[in-house]
């Protein structure tokens, strides 16, 4: 056994000061976190990127060649456009805040219990609200480019025609945090095992993709199936893509409220999640 | 002008050193005062006392469940206490956290390796944690995995790795920042007797090189390698502090003889070897005879005509001192 400098391993000096360091951590400790949430990740990279090309190429097809077909057979449009012009920004949103409801579940679960990996940078100076909004920010940034490659698809498809169609991007990443923060939080206090998923994906997502006025108009269903879409993220990030996307129009103030409505549940959402994750790795 | 204080401050500074009797709180790294924590009703950690001073290596001895790991995530601010005091590098772990934690290596009592990441990799992201560049994390990385002796599994996956690895990686993993604490919560746990030993040697040598080090372990021989001074809590409470030399002759003889009559032979033969040695233990399978000679002792059982199944005379060691403390075994 060749044997080591123990000396120079121990206070090489070459660290630097702790102040400077913890003053870094304070500054981009967020970005810390999100890096190596980004890099674990990458265990299952093939399935986003499955996931991020397959989804639209599947729904824009299925959607706009196949359904479309049969509706403007008909001779109608939805909205005064073409099915798939008014169905593609609607699709778009869904599918990314069904990401959402992967991506701050499960793995939020094996942060804290089955793989304790939030543990390890909770004895740095990272801090747990750092470590929950920079994992927050991990799968944010997953979004955006699983919405980026849904509008570049929706373009090769005809299927949006406005120059300002590129702000279904950040709608639909926004829409997915409205959703995925809340979620975060609530992930963050569970105590057992994801049980508590199963009943999240049927009895919130389920009926949140069904009623939100992604495949007809929420105005078509009865008044008193119309409160889901009203308190969706997805209804509101649906009409603010479709408004982008189209140039649905939409009252100016209803597209302010569709903006306070996600923006709200994004900033209550990571608040909440900071505080249950703060409460939770010092305990 | 100046020249009369620069004076008055080396004189000072002189008649302090080398013996110092009073510790100066520039010298303290963790001071605790009534340090308590209570899960709910249970009270964990109860009103403890303990100074660790700069450069020493100080161990908390106990059982489970003592309150070992309670008190260093205390320390380490990844735990708030229900009442007390407790300062660490002159900070309050509490309130000043991330900055309490730029001076620590911690290796928690359960490995919590990032295990989607390559075991290179792991040092390199928790480095990322203290705000430290990759120009200086990646030699870092490869120093460190020397340490660990575990320069071959760089691009290992750390699921790959052995319990004991594993272990080691953790401990190289809190080194990262070059710490000028470092706590260990039964760092050798899971490490065969070769790799405890060149471990505990290293950090034997961490410790010349200026890391204060504070230890838990239950075992007495890693307690007697690695500590310079330790308290032995059981239940909470401090039940004595010193380092181990003392605590042996404070609480122990020099010698223990060790007697096994048979399970049950041991009981009945206990009233005849009373007045044989200072002060008797019966354990349920053998009796231990406190002395300074052990085998004079030895000679007198047998003077006695009891004729034990086993005998063996061996030095006082911590375990003794527990026994003698808590009436129970450490380690059963
Ligand atoms: N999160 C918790 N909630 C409730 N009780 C706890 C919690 N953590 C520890 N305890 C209790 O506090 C006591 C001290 O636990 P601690 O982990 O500090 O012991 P320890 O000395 O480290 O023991 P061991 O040698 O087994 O690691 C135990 O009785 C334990 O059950
Ligand atoms: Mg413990």
């Amino acid at each position: 056994m060749t044997d080591i400098d123990v000396s120079r391993l121990a206070a090489s000096g070459r660290a630097g000061e702790p102040t400077e360091l913890a003053g870094r951590a304070r500054r981009f400790g967020v970005w810390y976190y999100a890096e190596t949430s980004l890099r674990s990740m990458r265990a299952y990279l093939w399935t986003v990127v499955a996931v991020g090309v397959g989804q639209p190429l599947f729904y824009l097809v299925a959607l706009g060649v196949g359904l479309g077909a049969l509706v403007s057979a008909n001779g109608q449009t939805v909205d005064g456009v073409s099915y798939l012009v008014f169905v593609a920004p609607a699709v778009m949103v869904a599918t990314i805040v069904a990401a959402a409801s992967g991506e701050l579940t499960y793995p939020v679960m094996a942060g804290f219990r089955w793989r304790r990996t939030y543990y390890g940078p909770a004895a740095t100076p990272v801090t747990p609200a750092q470590i929950s909004l920079g994992h927050l920010l991990a799968v944010t940034l997953r979004f955006v480019a699983q919405a980026i490659v849904f509008w570049l698809f929706m373009l090769a498809f005809g299927a949006t025609s406005s120059p300002w169609s590129w702000l279904t991007v950040p709608i639909a990443a926004l829409s997915a945090v409205a959703f995925g923060a809340p979620l975060q939080a609530y992930a963050a206090t569970l105590k057992r095992d994801g049980m508590a998923f199963n009943f999240v994906q049927r009895f919130i997502v389920m009926p949140m993709m069904l009623f939100s006025g992604t495949y007809f108009p929420l105005s078509t269903m009865p008044t008193y199936l119309q409160w889901i879409g009203w308190i969706s993220p997805v209804w509101h990030g649906t009409q603010l893509a479709r408004w982008a996307s189209y140039g649905l129009r939409e009252p100016a103030w209803l597209v302010v409220v569709h903006v306070l409505v996600l923006v709200t549940m994004a900033v209550v959402g990571a608040a909440l999640s900071c505080r249950f994750y703060t409460r939770r790795l010092t305990r | 002008m100046g020249g009369g204080q620069a004076n008055a401050t080396r004189q000072e500074s002189v008649s302090c050193a080398p013996y110092a009797a009073v510790v100066t709180s520039e010298e303290l790294v963790i001071r605790a005062r009534g340090l308590t924590k209570a899960y709910g009703d249970f009270v964990a950690v109860d009103g403890i006392d303990f100074d660790v001073r700069r450069g020493e290596s100080f161990g908390l001895l106990g059982p489970n469940g003592a309150g070992k790991s309670t008190t260093m995530r205390m320390i380490g601010g990844t735990l708030g206490r229900t009442a007390g005091e407790l300062s660490v590098v002159g900070l309050d772990p509490e309130t000043q956290g991330p900055q309490v934690r730029a001076h620590l290596g911690v290796v928690p009592q359960q490995d919590n390796l990032d295990d989607d990441l390559k075991v290179r990799e792991n040092l390199i992201m928790y480095g990322r944690y203290f705000g430290l560049p990759r120009s200086y994390l990646v030699p870092k990385s490869a120093e460190l995995l020397e340490f660990a002796q575990l320069t071959d599994k760089a691009s290992a996956r750390v699921d790959d790795l052995s319990g004991g690895m594993k272990r080691r990686l953790t401990i190289a993993r809190g080194l990262v920042n070059e710490p000028e604490v470092l706590l260990l919560d039964e760092p050798t746990t899971g490490l065969d007797p070769q790799a405890r030993h060149t471990l505990w040697d290293r950090l034997f040598r961490l410790k010349e090189a200026g890391v204060t080090l504070i230890v838990t372990t239950h075992f007495m021989d890693e307690a007697e390698q690695l500590c310079d001074r330790l308290i032995v809590i059981d239940k909470g409470t401090i039940m004595a502090e010193g380092s181990p030399a003392q605590l042996i002759r404070q609480y122990s003889t020099r010698e223990v003889l060790e007697l096994r009559f048979g399970s049950q032979r041991n009981a009945q033969v206990v009233a005849q070897l009373e007045g044989l040695a200072e002060r008797i233990e019966v354990l349920p399978d053998r009796i231990l005879l406190y002395s300074a000679d052990g085998e004079a002792t030895l000679e007198r059982v047998s003077g006695a005509g009891l004729h034990p199944v086993t005998s063996l005379v061996r030095r006082s060691s911590l375990e003794d001192v527990f026994l003698r403390l808590t009436g129970r075994t450490l380690v059963d």
